[in-house]
């Protein structure tokens, strides 16, 4: 079973002000996470019994992609204004998501599912040119 | 989901999805799209002649940066043979503008190229945050846009520059075009899709980026790690754009032409004749000698709003003349100084024929 994973994050383009206006964060994410996104469990904690296999059959477990990190980051890291950064279910249209320096849209977006170390850069458009 | 080459040059990883195009392209070659789609915009369009004077309105933030680089790059790899320079406004409101002037003067070093910095203070006698002091958060936005356009048509006029260029994206436009049919502002959409403006007595002014994507931008500005300035204003929180800009982000997020769409809507539009007969005909303000809808110019207005303390009736034409038949301004009120921009002669050689 995998162990937990370190993603690497960027927040720019003023995202970074909602996030206690720290650029660059990090966050530990377990590889097995709910499906229906609640982040209630603490990060650190891995389930890594045999019952998880059968949660997954289940489907009440799935691996831990990008739409759960999005929530994971609201709930845990996000400091204010929640609604600037999520709307409906995703990250909020105007918000830019790179994935190790790939447009999200080419890696399938919400259903990602991360990797060790990888880097998702989140740069908000949404301010004056 | 597995890596997917570039379907331009079939050779490195894409890492991008255009939304204009849907194409998944590379950083290379969306670097050479992007730049050549602008210089096609400047070409079929003929915005320039060589030796012009050209100046960027720059404010620091991603469009503008971008647009300097872009002007800088084509300029050169396609021997435009202009002189460019950065042109930057000081609305005078402290937290944003300030910061973001920070970001043209690196910029000045990074591009090197000449910077005039042009403030509402020097020219109006008010910043923006004395102005919203006065008048509140609604509104302030006129206020800001009318002595923006007369302050980067006095500081062109200064440098003796033949043409503006703004970074206005696709997005900009299609929101302004949507923001027009909310409001029923009929004149002002028949010439929002124009791509280069030009009054009598005013300066030239361009949108060399009209077609490109706010998305592209950002990403060019990252993959080339470009410096910006981005922060909301403070005061756009309370915009009317704001509407239209969260309405034009849902529809791209269903369809991404839909941006270039409305743009496309917008330049098909036909003011009907009857409509076009009450629009007013344009003459020269009696105060300040700027182009003008009326005996006295917006900013003329205003600036009387302001300083007779009626600023907040002095929005729309009708509360004008409420204004108005209270009486005539006082005579020690500040006005702006008189504008004598260089008149464009056209100079008609005889055909040798």
């Amino acid at each position: 079973m995998a162990d937990t994973m370190t993603i690497k994050l960027v927040f720019s383009g003023g995202l970074e002000l909602l996030f206690g206006n720290e650029r660059n964060q990090s966050v530990l994410i377990p590889p097995l996470v709910p499906s229906d996104n609640s982040t209630h469990s603490s990060p650190s904690s891995s389930p890594s019994t045999p019952s998880s296999h059968n949660d997954i059959l289940t489907g009440e477990t799935k691996a831990a992609d990008l739409e759960y990190l999005i929530y994971h980051l609201r709930d845990h890291l996000l400091k204010e204004r929640p609604e600037l950064f999520m709307e409906n279910g995703t990250i909020r249209p105007g918000i830019l998501v790179l994935i190790n320096n790939t447009d999200w849209e080419l890696e399938g977006e919400g259903s990602y599912q991360l990797c060790n170390n990888d880097e998702i850069v989140f740069i908000s458009t949404l301010h004056g040119g | 989901m597995a890596p997917t080459s570039c379907s331009l040059c079939r050779d490195a990883k894409a890492i991008l999805k255009r939304p204009k195009t849907g194409q998944q392209i590379c950083k290379n070659c969306f670097f050479f799209v992007f730049e050549t789609e602008v210089h096609h915009t400047i070409t079929e369009s003929k915005l320039f002649k060589p030796g012009d004077r050209v100046a960027i309105g720059a404010s620091g933030g991603k469009d503008s940066t971008v647009l300097a680089y872009v002007m800088k790059t084509l300029n050169e790899r396609y021997n435009y043979g202009l002189d460019l320079f950065l042109l930057s406004i000081d609305e005078g409101i402290t937290g944003y503008r300030d910061d973001s002037l920070e970001t043209v003067k690196r910029n000045q070093q990074q591009y090197d190229m000449p910077l005039k910095i042009l403030s509402y203070d020097e020219l109006y006698g008010w910043t923006m945050d004395a102005i919203v002091e006065q008048i509140g958060k609604k509104n302030n936005c006129t206020f800001c846009g009318v002595f923006r356009r007369q302050a980067l048509d006095r500081g062109a006029a200064s440098l003796k520059v033949d043409h503006i260029v703004t970074g206005h994206n696709a997005d900009d436009i299609a929101e302004t075009v949507l923001m027009n049919i909310m409001r029923g502002d009929i004149a002002r959409l028949g010439r929002c899709t124009s791509i280069c403006t030009q009054g009598e007595d005013t300066i030239k002014r361009s949108k060399p980026f009209k077609y490109a994507y706010e998305k592209e931008i950002v990403m060019y500005a990252y993959f080339k790690k470009l410096d910006y300035f981005s922060t909301e204003c403070i005061y756009s929180p309370d915009a009317y754009r704001g509407h239209a800009r969260t309405f034009l982000k849902d529809l791209e997020a269903a369809r991404p032409s839909a941006i270039i769409d409305i743009i496309h809507s917008g330049e098909a539009f036909e003011v009907k004749e009857e409509i076009k007969a009450t629009q007013k005909a344009q003459q020269t303000c009696k105060r300040c000698g700027y182009m003008s809808s009326n005996d006295l110019c917006k900013a003329c207005t205003l600036l009387e709003g302001l300083e007779r303390g009626m600023a907040n009736s002095v929005i729309t034409d009708r509360a004008r003349k409420k204004m108005d038949a209270i009486g005539p301004a006082p005579d020690n009120i500040r006005t702006i100084p008189l504008f004598r921009s260089t008149p464009t002669i056209a100079v008609e050689l005889p055909s040798q024929s």
